[in-house]
C-alpha cells in the first residue's frame, strides 16, 4: 500500500507504539475459539430465559394466559407487561417501544411475555403454553401511506421530516443545463453478526441488578434499564460482555431489561441467548429506502442543484431513525460542490421490523443514489464519469449542502485520483469457479462480460446535532504498569489494542493493563459507533495519559530539584536531558499517579429549519473502484477486484486499519449483490443464514489499498479520522456501477437481485 | 444398547443389523448420519428431538465400490468423499454436484443418504441420481427392498421409507460418456440451489439423461427433451448438434419444469435458468453447435 501523505508519522519510540501492528490483546483467543463471548456467560443456579414473540406484524391483544406456563415444572417466572415497575417503553431517541407489548403489537417478533426456566428446553415449552388471544389487524407496511395512514402508534407515523434548503432555490431556472432524474431503491440490510444476543443478570443484594451483555454503548443501555426497572441508574451495574460482532444492532436494547426482569423477579441469576431466527427478528436492520433525484449542472459538468426527496422506512418504532435521516438529507449530495439543494428526508412508521442504525448510518443509501445520478449525469454530458466527480470534488473551505464550511481535512480529489488511477491486476479466471456462478459451475469464459466503475462517498464522523458527545478515561502508573480504565465497548473494531499502544506512546512504558469494561467504575465512553472511538476515546485515553506524564514529571522535577522542562519520558525511564537524573519508571511510580479525564469533541449544532447548521463535527470520504463479471443470461455476478482509496487521519495501527477497509468493503459488497432482509406483508421470509446470504470467500475479492491519504485531522488524537464506516459507504455504489456498466442495465435498486439482469427485457445477451 | 440423554435414547449402531435392530425396536427414531440437515431443524425448533440411531459408525454403509457396471454408494458417504478423483472420473456429475453443497465443515460431515432421505427439492445430489436412474437400496429388520429414484422421493421432503427401514446404499451406473452438473444461486459458494441440473451421455446406451432440480416438488427429468436429442445427435460420427438442435433442446427441457415463486427465486427466474443450463450443458457435453 502506497501512502500519499502530507504529514508523516512521527517517532515510533516504541515498537508497539502509534503506527505499529501490535497483536491484538483477544486475537489469538478469538482464532483458537477460547474467547468468552456473551453466549458463553455462566453461573452457578443460573436459569435460562426465553422470549414470546408476536407471529403478527400488526395485532391487538385481548388477553394474555400465563397460567398453563406457570403451572409447568421448572418453569419459575413469566412476566408480562404488567410486571414493568418502572418506564413502560424505552428508546435510543424516543422512548416509543414497549418493554413488552401491552394492549397492541406493531411487528412481527414484538417481545410479549419472557420467562425464566431451569432449562432452555423447559422455557421453550413455556412460551409454548402462553396462551395470547390476538386480534389481527390490518399491517401498514407500504411507507409511503405511511403520513396519510391512520396512527399506529400514539406518537403518529411520521419519525421524521427534514426538508433541507440551500442557496438559490432559483439556480435551476435555466433551459441551459443539463438534468438527470433517477429513482433509486435500497433493501433492508442486516448488520448479520455472528455471536446473536445474549447475556446474563445477577441480581445484587442491595436490591441491584449486574448485567453482563454485549452491547456498544454501556451507559445508555444502563439509563434505558434502570429507568424501566424503577431503579436508581446507580442500582444497574453493567458489565461488556465477549461482542460477536455488532455493526449498530446492539446500540437499542434487546433483551437487557427482560434478563433484569427475570432475575430481579426470581432472585436468580438468569441466562438468555437469541437463537438465529429469533435474533433477526430481536434487533433492528438498516433502513429500507426509495429515493428520487433530480441533478442539475452547466455543460462543463459544474454542479447547479440538486433535488432529492428520500423515503426511509423505520418500522415500528423509532431507533435511532431521527440521526439516520438526519445523515441521509445532510450527505445527500455526496461529496460535491452543490450550491443549490432542495432535499426533503423522510423517515415514517410503518409495521415493518424496526430499522436504525448500521455502518454507513443513513449515507450508505443515498451514496448509491448519488453515485448512480453522478454516472447518469456524465452520460448525459458525454464526459468521463471520474473527470466529472474530480471537477465538482469538495475542498475544505468549501459549503456542504447544510451550508457547514469544511473546516479540517477532506481530500475528496486525492481519494477518487488515486483510486482510478490505480492499476488493476485483474485477470481472466480460467476455472468455472472463479466465474459468476462460482461453485456452480455454470458459466464458461464465453457467457460472462466485465464492467468496471468508481464511486465516491462520505459521512459525518461522531455524533451530530448539539449532541452532548463525551468520553471518560482513567489512566493509572504504578510500578510502571498502566492501568486504562474506559467504558469503551470493544466490538472487534480494536479499541483494546489501539488503547494500548497510545499509552505505550505516550508513557513510553512496555505493559498497558485495560480494566474490565463497566459502568460500575467509571462514566460513559459514548457509544462505539459513528466512527467515533478512536477519536473520542482514543483521545481521552490520550489525554490521561499526558496528564499522567505531565503529573509525573513535575512530581520528579520537584523531588529531585530539576526543572521540569529538563525532564523527558524515553525508554521506560525519566531522564533529564542534561544527564543528570536517570530513573526507571517502575522505581518512579511506587507511588502512583493518576488522571482521570472527560474528552469532548467540538460542538455542534442543530439544523435549523432548512436544514442548515454546523451539526457536523468532522468528515471522511473513501473511493472504491468496482472491477465485476458478470453472467447476464443468468444474472449471477462475480465481483472480481475491489480497489480502495481512504481519507484516514493518520494511520494508527495499519493491521487494524486494513482490516476495517477489508470488513467494510464485504458488507458493502453484500449489500450490493445479495444482502437483503425479505419483508412481505410485515413478515421476514428469510430469517437464517441459509436465506439471508452474506458474501463467502468465493464472493469477496481481495481489497487492493490504492491509497491511505494521511492528511492529520485538526482536533482528532494524533491526527487519525475514525475509518470504520466509510468502507460500507462507496464499496456497494462501486459494485453496482460496475454491473451496471457490464450489462448495460439501469439496475435502480441494490441488492442486484438475478432476476432483475437475467430477466430485464433490455439485457443485451452474454455470447452463448 | 443406546443410552438416555434427557429422556432422548441414543442409541449408535455399530453395524446394520444393530441399525436395523434399533430401528425395530422404535420405529419412529431418527436416523442421524451427518445432521447436517437434522441438527439444523432441531436448533430451529422445527423437531422435537425423539430417539435416535446413529448410524455414521456402522462400516457397511460407509464408503463406494464398484460392482461390475455399477457402483454401490454406502448411505453415509460424504460429500467431500464424493470429491474423490477416482470416485469423480466415474461419476463426474456426482462429484460436482458433491462440491457445490455447503462449506467445507458441510461437506464433511453431510452424506448422500442424508441428502436423499431429506428429499428436499433443493437437494443437490437429486438431480445426478435422477438422470442417472439411481436405484435405493433399503433395508430393514426384516430384509431389503430396491426402489428405482423417482419412487422414492415421492414429494417435498417426503420418501418412500416405512417406519424401520433406513437407507443403505445407492446405486449408480458407471456410464461411457460425459456427464455435466451446473446450480444456480444467489451466492458463488454455499447456497440453496434456484434451479439446477445434471446432464449425463451413455454413449453405449445412446442416451442423453436430463435431471433438474428446485423447479418442482420432486427432481425431474425432461424425458421429451432426452428423446428428442438422443435422435437428432451424431453418435457414430461425433459431429456437434446444430445450433437449431440446442434451442429446441433447451426449450424442451425448460417445458419440463414446474417452477414456483418462493423467497429464493421466481418461477420465471427458475425457468430461464433451467433453459440456460441446459444450452450450456449440452454444448460443454457435444461441442459448440454447427449452424
Amino acid at each position: 500500500m502506497s501512502a500519499v501523505s502530507t504529514t508523516l508519522v512521527g517517532d515510533r519510540k516504541r515498537e508497539a507504539g502509534i503506527g505499529e501492528s501490535p497483536p491484538r490483546p483477544d486475537g489469538v483467543p478469538k482464532v483458537t475459539g477460547e474467547f468468552a463471548f456473551s453466549s458463553d456467560l455462566w453461573h452457578d443456579r443460573m436459569l435460562w430465559g426465553g422470549t414470546l414473540r408476536s407471529p403478527h406484524p400488526s395485532a391487538r391483544i385481548r388477553s394474555v394466559d400465563i397460567g398453563p406456563a406457570m403451572a409447568m415444572a421448572g418453569v419459575y417466572t413469566v412476566l408480562t407487561h404488567a410486571d414493568v415497575p418502572g418506564a413502560a417503553t424505552y428508546g435510543l431517541e424516543h422512548p416509543d417501544q414497549p418493554v413488552l407489548a401491552a394492549d397492541v403489537v406493531r411487528y412481527e417478533g414484538e417481545p410479549v411475555a419472557i420467562v425464566a426456566a431451569d432449562h432452555p428446553e423447559t422455557a421453550r415449552r413455556a412460551l409454548a403454553a402462553i396462551v395470547v388471544d390476538y386480534e389481527i389487524t390490518e399491517p401498514l407496511v407500504d411507507p409511503s401511506l405511511a403520513e396519510a395512514a391512520p396512527p399506529i402508534h400514539p406518537d403518529g407515523n411520521l419519525l421524521r421530516r427534514i426538508h433541507l434548503r440551500h442557496g438559490d432555490p432559483a439556480a435551476a431556472d435555466r433551459n441551459d443545463l443539463v438534468v438527470v432524474e433517477g429513482t433509486y431503491e435500497v433493501g433492508m440490510q442486516d448488520q448479520a453478526f455472528l455471536g446473536p444476543e445474549s447475556g446474563l443478570a445477577v441480581p445484587a443484594e442491595d436490591g441491584g441488578v449486574e448485567l453482563y451483555v454485549a452491547t456498544q454503548w454501556l451507559h445508555v443501555d444502563r439509563d434505558q434499564v434502570a429507568a424501566c426497572l424503577g431503579l436508581d441508574p446507580g442500582l444497574v451495574r453493567l458489565t461488556l460482555a465477549g461482542v460477536g460482532g455488532a455493526f449498530g444492532a446492539r446500540e437499542d436494547l434487546s433483551l437487557h431489561v427482560h434478563l433484569c426482569l427475570l432475575a430481579l423477579h426470581t432472585g436468580r441469576p438468569v441466562k438468555m441467548v437469541y437463537g438465529r431466527e429469533e435474533s433477526f427478528h430481536g434487533h433492528v436492520h438498516r433502513h429500507p429506502a426509495k429515493l428520487w433525484y433530480r441533478h442539475h449542472a452547466d455543460t462543463d459538468g459544474t454542479l447547479v442543484r440538486v433535488e432529492a426527496r428520500l423515503l426511509f422506512d423505520g418500522g415500528s418504532y423509532a431507533s435511532s431513525s431521527g440521526a439516520v435521516i438526519a445523515n441521509a438529507t445532510c450527505f445527500a449530495a455526496g461529496p460535491y460542490r452543490v450550491p443549490s439543494a432542495d432535499v426533503e428526508g423522510i423517515v415514517v412508521r410503518t409495521n415493518n421490523p424496526p430499522c436504525g442504525a448500521m455502518r454507513g448510518f443513513g449515507a450508505v443509501q443515498t451514496c448509491m443514489a448519488h453515485e448512480a445520478q453522478m454516472d447518469r449525469l456524465a452520460g448525459a454530458l458525454g464526459m468521463d464519469p471520474i473527470e466529472l466527480r474530480l471537477h465538482n470534488a469538495l475542498t475544505p473551505g468549501d459549503r456542504l449542502i447544510t451550508g457547514q464550511v469544511v473546516t479540517g481535512t477532506l481530500p475528496v480529489a486525492e481519494v477518487i485520483r488515486t483510486c482510478a488511477g490505480s492499476p488493476s491486476a485483474a485477470t481472466r479466471p480460467d476455472q468455472p469457479m472463479s466465474r459468476p456462478g462460482g461453485a456452480g459451475r455454470t458459466a464458461d469464459a464465453t457467457h460472462v462480460v466485465r464492467g468496471e466503475a468508481l464511486a465516491v462517498g462520505f459521512k459525518n464522523l461522531m455524533f451530530s446535532e448539539g449532541f452532548d458527545d463525551s468520553s471518560e478515561a482513567r489512566c493509572e502508573l504504578q510500578d510502571g504498569v498502566a492501568t486504562i480504565t474506559c467504558a469503551c465497548a470493544e466490538v472487534g473494531q480494536g479499541f483494546v489494542t489501539l488503547a494500548q499502544q497510545i499509552a505505550r506512546e505516550v508513557l513510553s512504558v512496555e505493559e498497558v493493563v485495560l480494566a474490565p469494561v463497566e459502568t460500575a467504575t467509571i462514566g460513559s465512553a459514548g457509544s462505539t459507533s459513528a466512527s467515533r472511538q478512536t477519536w473520542m476515546s482514543g483521545g481521552a485515553v490520550q489525554m490521561a495519559c499526558e496528564e499522567v506524564r505531565t503529573t509525573l514529571l513535575v512530581r520528579m522535577a520537584a523531588e529531585y530539584d530539576v526543572p521540569v522542562d529538563d525532564l523527558v519520558l524515553a525508554d521506560g525511564r525519566v531522564c533529564s536531558l542534561s544527564g543528570s537524573l536517570d530513573v526507571d519508571l517502575t522505581t518512579a511510580t511506587i507511588e502512583p499517579v493518576t488522571a482521570d479525564v472527560v474528552h469532548r469533541h467540538a460542538p455542534t449544532f442543530p439544523l435549523d429549519a432548512d436544514g442548515q447548521g454546523n451539526a457536523h463535527v468532522s468528515f471522511a470520504v473513501s473511493a472504491h473502484r468496482a472491477i465485476v463479471d458478470v453472467d447476464p443470461d443468468l444474472g449471477l455476478v462475480k465481483v472480481v477486484e475491489l480497489t480502495t482509496s481512504q481519507d484516514v487521519g493518520r494511520i494508527l495501527n495499519p493491521t487494524q486499519a486494513l482490516g476495517q477497509l477489508e470488513g467494510g468493503a464485504a458488507q458493502g459488497l453484500g449489500l450490493a449483490v445479495m444482502e437483503e432482509v425479505q419483508v412481505v406483508d410485515g413478515r421476514i421470509r428469510n430469517a437464517s443464514f441459509t436465506d439471508y446470504l452474506v458474501p463467502t470467500a468465493l464472493d469477496m475479492p481481495p481489497v487492493r489499498v490504492a491509497a491511505l491519504i494521511e492528511q492529520p485531522e485538526p482536533g482528532a488524537p494524533f491526527g487519525a479520522k475514525g475509518i470504520g464506516e466509510p468502507p460500507t459507504i462507496s464499496s456497494t455504489a462501486a459494485i453496482v456501477a460496475a454491473v451496471r456498466r457490464a450489462t448495460g442495465l439501469d439496475l435502480p435498486r441494490v441488492p442486484v437481485r438475478p432476476a432483475d439482469i437475467a430477466l430485464a427485457d433490455a439485457a443485451p445477451r452474454g455470447a452463448r | 444398547m443406546g443410552r438416555q440423554h434427557g429422556g432422548v435414547t441414543v442409541t449408535i449402531a455399530r453395524t446394520l443389523n444393530a441399525a436395523c435392530e434399533a430401528l425395530a425396536a422404535d420405529p419412529e427414531a431418527l436416523v442421524l448420519a451427518g445432521g447436517t440437515d437434522l441438527m439444523v431443524e432441531i436448533n430451529r425448533g422445527g423437531r422435537t428431538v425423539d430417539d435416535v440411531v446413529v448410524i455414521d459408525r456402522v462400516p457397511e454403509l460407509q464408503g463406494w465400490h464398484r460392482e461390475g457396471d455399477m457402483l454401490r454408494l454406502g448411505a453415509t458417504l460424504t460429500y467431500a468423499e464424493m470429491a474423490d478423483p477416482a470416485f469423480a472420473s466415474l461419476v463426474p456429475a456426482l462429484a460436482q454436484a458433491a462440491r457445490t453443497v455447503g462449506s467445507p465443515q458441510i461437506r464433511a460431515a453431510g452424506t448422500i443418504g442424508g441428502n436423499l432421505a431429506t428429499a428436499s427439492p433443493a437437494g443437490d445430489t437429486l438431480p445426478v441420481l435422477a438422470a442417472l436412474d439411481a436405484e435405493v437400496e433399503i433395508r430393514s429388520h426384516q430384509g431389503h427392498r430396491t426402489v428405482p429414484l423417482d419412487e422414492f422421493v415421492i414429494g417435498v421432503k417426503a420418501n418412500a421409507l416405512a417406519p424401520g427401514e433406513l437407507i443403505a446404499a445407492i446405486r449408480v451406473p458407471v456410464l461411457d460418456g460425459p456427464q455435466e452438473f451446473l446450480k444456480v444461486g444467489p451466492r458463488n459458494a454455499m447456497v440453496i440451489s434456484v434451479a439446477s441440473m445434471a446432464l449425463v451421455v451413455d454413449r453405449v446406451g445412446r442416451t442423453v439423461r436430463v435431471g433438474l432440480g428446485s423447479v418442482a416438488p420432486v427432481p425431474l427429468r425432461a424425458i421429451e427433451a432426452e428423446v428428442m436429442i438422443a435422435a437428432r445427435l451424431d453418435w457414430a460420427g461425433g459431429r456437434s448438434p446444430t445450433i437449431h438442435d440446442v434451442e429446441r433442446f433447451a426449450e424442451l427441457v425448460a417445458d419440463a419444469t414446474r417452477p414456483i415463486d418462493d423467497h429464493r427465486g421466481s418461477a420465471d427466474y427458475r425457468r430461464r435458468s433451467i433453459e440456460v443450463l441446459a444450452r450450456r450443458a449440452l454444448i460443454r457435453a457435444f461441442g459448440e453447435p454447427t449452424p
